[in-house]
């Protein structure tokens, strides 16, 4: 139903939503750029991050230890699995890191799957954000304010981490050039760590800062792992600016098309990534070569 | 993502002069056990008499259990497994369903093998194969979405095995999609609309406009469009019509489309998770404060997953309720059984899994037979059978059991006595006058050879 209010309402929610998958694509697209490892296990750590986030919050009752908790038994995840398992599959082909990543996937649903039950569970947002707030043109679930505001500091944070370090100066060249940074006398093995640790960190914190929007299921990270493929494609692979803009998309993709069709809403998503691909296969804000 | 459980050995395929012999055999019984002999006279059809011609039997169990409706699933397998346990030891209350029952089926253990079928009909589908194939089974069951029961029907009439659905919502599963190898024990869009239609006109007005949550598959197209045909006659109109995908992430934006279109009351016909998500993203937006929510197909666990403060005073239709144990003895005798085995009171999948195994087992007892046109035509003979909703019988020709529909309304936390008393049962609506003519959505059997 298109009206004026309901177009402005779908446009700021579209923000909202991809706001969500900008932050979670930054870290696929990160991974993948630095380490060349398509890492399909990316929607489990998502689904990690909430429910290590909840057992943070079983424990204590504070949504902050939650979101710390969530975020560095994520970051202690992708650590562990970059050194046992992923650094041995970088110079195999990528049939063999996409099974190995999948199969992982799996093993982290079952696994939680197996503690905490399919059963949904419920991470009740902080006190402070809890309620409805009037916009003037709509109503809106508080945290979900809130959650555009984290997220987009998050963003910052990334961002800073990134462009403002060595290591970030690090992790962009050797997106563009790891045989050259390897030769420069860079420890390229370390940087991949700590490259793994931080992805799967921003997929965790997202999992746990998402968890009250959503309710826990172990496979919570299933349609988000596609929807960030998309945006990944969508933005340009291996490009932090092409994951916030490809995220931005795909949110205002979906929520513009649910108001004319909601039918439609994830089948146009799909339509814009054939579209990016057929007119700039790199994406929007990649670099030829990199795809 | 599949495995197998209990001893399920494969019966290897015995040959002709066995299976005569066992005949001879049923010759000298008494006359109950005519229709074997004759059975026998029938060329094999589907794994009859391979599958029949040990001392087990195997059923073919494709149930999801991962996936938006595992948990559903989960429940729905329980219902199946307390039913094996039963009919294999021969216990009271499966007696009471069916009289002639002794130990087993006919006197042959019941075997079974479960797969996950994580509610897509394609990977449901060739898990039965491979159980039909493998196994020889000669019963399949499971489903929480109609999309996989309407598959698996298709299977059953090809193969010439027989299905039993578990959950199926949709009027095709017994109308246009109906097939002669299927049988339907729950309600479905139509009754479920019929019985709680005239509830939601009662308490909530005439001339009122409705915003729908539809799942977009054959389940939530036909549930709604009942719905939307049963309240038209009082007045009410469609605000709008949210299709979304089964298991999407996300329903803000549908949501905000509900929140702006003017409607009075929010029917949710998601179902599963999906159900769970949007009811409680509902209230997020505010939504559930200005308008009714109304549930015309209950969902297994939806307030213990969401909580009972959201589904407070909320009207939905449902299959079976625990507290029926109140009304009917033989459900107390099943809610007992299950809460000792279990753990917990058993929600309606598990309620509609038992309750389809017994009434074959029924069926197969009348025949006197496995041959599968004989167990098909003792389905059809239209036997009133006790269960543990009363007084049921299937409809011949479509197939559907006639059977009640309960309609409950969510109870406040604070009124609850227990931590899974959730609902009040507030009406009982016999089953016949619920539903449409046989013919009305179009159902042709098929064959029974």
């Amino acid at each position: 139903m298109i009206t004026w209010a309901n177009f402005v309402s779908q446009l700021f929610n579209g923000l909202a939503l991809g706001a969500l998958l900008a932050l979670i694509s930054s870290g696929l697209t990160i991974i993948y750029g630095t380490l060349g490892v398509l890492n399909l296990a990316h929607g489990a750590m998502f689904m990690l991050g909430g429910y290590a986030g909840y057992a943070a919050y079983q424990a204590s009752g504070s949504f902050i230890v939650a979101v710390i908790g969530g975020t560095v038994a994520l970051l202690v995840v992708g650590v562990l699995m970059e050194r046992i398992i992923i650094r041995r599959f970088y110079s195999r082909p990528h049939e063999d890191q996409l099974l190995v990543t999948f199969g992982l996937s799996i093993c982290f649903v079952e696994a939680v799957r197996f503690f905490f039950s399919s059963q949904s569970l419920m991470v009740p947002p902080p006190k402070i954000f809890s309620g409805i707030t009037n916009l003037g043109f709509m109503f809106y679930p508080t945290y979900r304010l809130a959650v555009v505001g984290i997220v987009a500091a998050a963003l910052l944070a990334l961002y800073v981490v990134l462009y403002r370090t060595r290591l970030g100066m690090i992790v962009r060249a050797g997106i563009e050039d790891s045989v050259m940074v390897d030769s420069l006398g860079i420890n390229v093995d370390r940087v991949f760590m700590v490259v793994f640790g931080i992805g799967a960190m921003a997929a965790g914190f997202a999992g746990i800062v998402n968890a009250p929007v959503v309710s826990l299921t172990p496979e919570v990270g299933e349609a988000i792992l596609v929807q960030t493929f998309v945006v990944v494609v969508i933005g340009g692979v291996g490009s932090f600016p092409g994951a916030v803009l490809g995220g931005l998309i795909a949110g205002e993709i979906i929520s513009l098309t649910s108001m004319v069709n909601p039918g439609y809403a994830y089948v146009m998503l799909f339509a814009a990534m054939t579209l990016v691909l057929m007119v700039r296969p790199h994406g929007l804000l990649g670099t030829r070569g990199r795809e | 993502m599949h495995d197998r459980k209990s001893g399920s050995h494969q019966q290897g395929r015995r040959d002709f002069i066995r299976t005569s012999l066992g005949v001879a055999g049923g010759l000298a019984l008494p006359m109950g056990f005519a229709s074997r002999a004759f059975a026998a006279d029938h060329p094999p059809i589907g794994t009859w008499p391979a599958g029949s011609s040990g001392n087990s039997i195997f059923i073919g169990i494709a149930v999801p259990r991962t996936g938006t409706y595992a948990v559903q699933g989960e429940d729905e397998l329980k219902g199946w497994q307390l039913a094996i346990e039963h009919i294999n030891e021969g216990n009271p209350l499966i007696k009471k369903i069916s009289p002639k029952s002794k130990k087993g089926v006919l006197g042959k253990e019941l075997k079974y093998g479960v797969a996950d079928s994580g509610a897509k009909p394609n990977d449901a589908v060739q898990a039965q194969q491979r159980f039909i194939t493998e196994n020889k089974a000669i019963l399949m069951t499971g489903s929480t979405s109609s999309a996989v029961a309407v598959a698996l029907n298709k299977l059953a009439q090809r193969e010439k095995v027989l299905y039993v659905t578990g959950i199926s919502g949709s009027n095709d599963t017994t109308g246009k999609d109906c097939v002669r190898y299927g049988f339907r024990q729950c309600f479905y869009g139509q009754t479920a609309a019929a019985a709680i239609g005239p509830v939601v006109v009662k308490n909530y007005g005439k001339n009122k406009k409705a915003a729908y949550l539809t799942p977009d598959y054959t389940y939530g197209h036909t549930v709604t469009k009942s719905m939307q045909d049963y309240l038209a006659t009082a007045g009410w109109t469609t605000a709008t019509n949210q299709v979304a995908p089964l298991g999407a992430p996300d329903y803000s934006s549908y949501l905000l489309n509900v929140a702006n279109s003017g409607a009075d009351v929010l029917i949710n016909v998601n179902w599963g998770h999906d159900a769970v998500l949007s009811i409680q993203q509902a209230k997020q937006f505010g939504i559930l404060d200005k308008m009714k929510l109304v549930v015309p197909y209950q969902i297994p666990f939806l307030s213990r997953e969401t909580g009972p403060a959201l589904l407070a005073d909320v009207y939905a239709a449902t299959d079976f309720w625990w507290t029926l144990e109140d009304q009917y003895p033989l459900a107390k005798m099943f809610v007992e059984a299950f809460d000792k085995k279990f753990g917990y009171k058993p929600e309606w999948g598990a309620n509609n899994a038992y309750m389809s195994f017994a009434l074959w087992a029924e069926a197969v007892e009348n025949a006197g037979s496995f041959y599968p046109p004989d167990v098909i035509k003792s389905f059809e003979a239209g036997r009133k059978i006790q269960s543990t909703v009363g007084e049921v019988y299937f409809r011949k020709e479509d197939h559907q059991l006639v059977r009640p529909v309960f309609i409950v309304k969510g109870k406040k936390p604070s009124a609850m006595k227990n931590k899974e008393d959730f609902y009040d049962v507030v009406e009982t609506v016999p089953g016949a006058p619920l539903m449409q003519a046989p013919d009305a959505f179009g159902c042709h059997l098929g064959d029974y050879t």
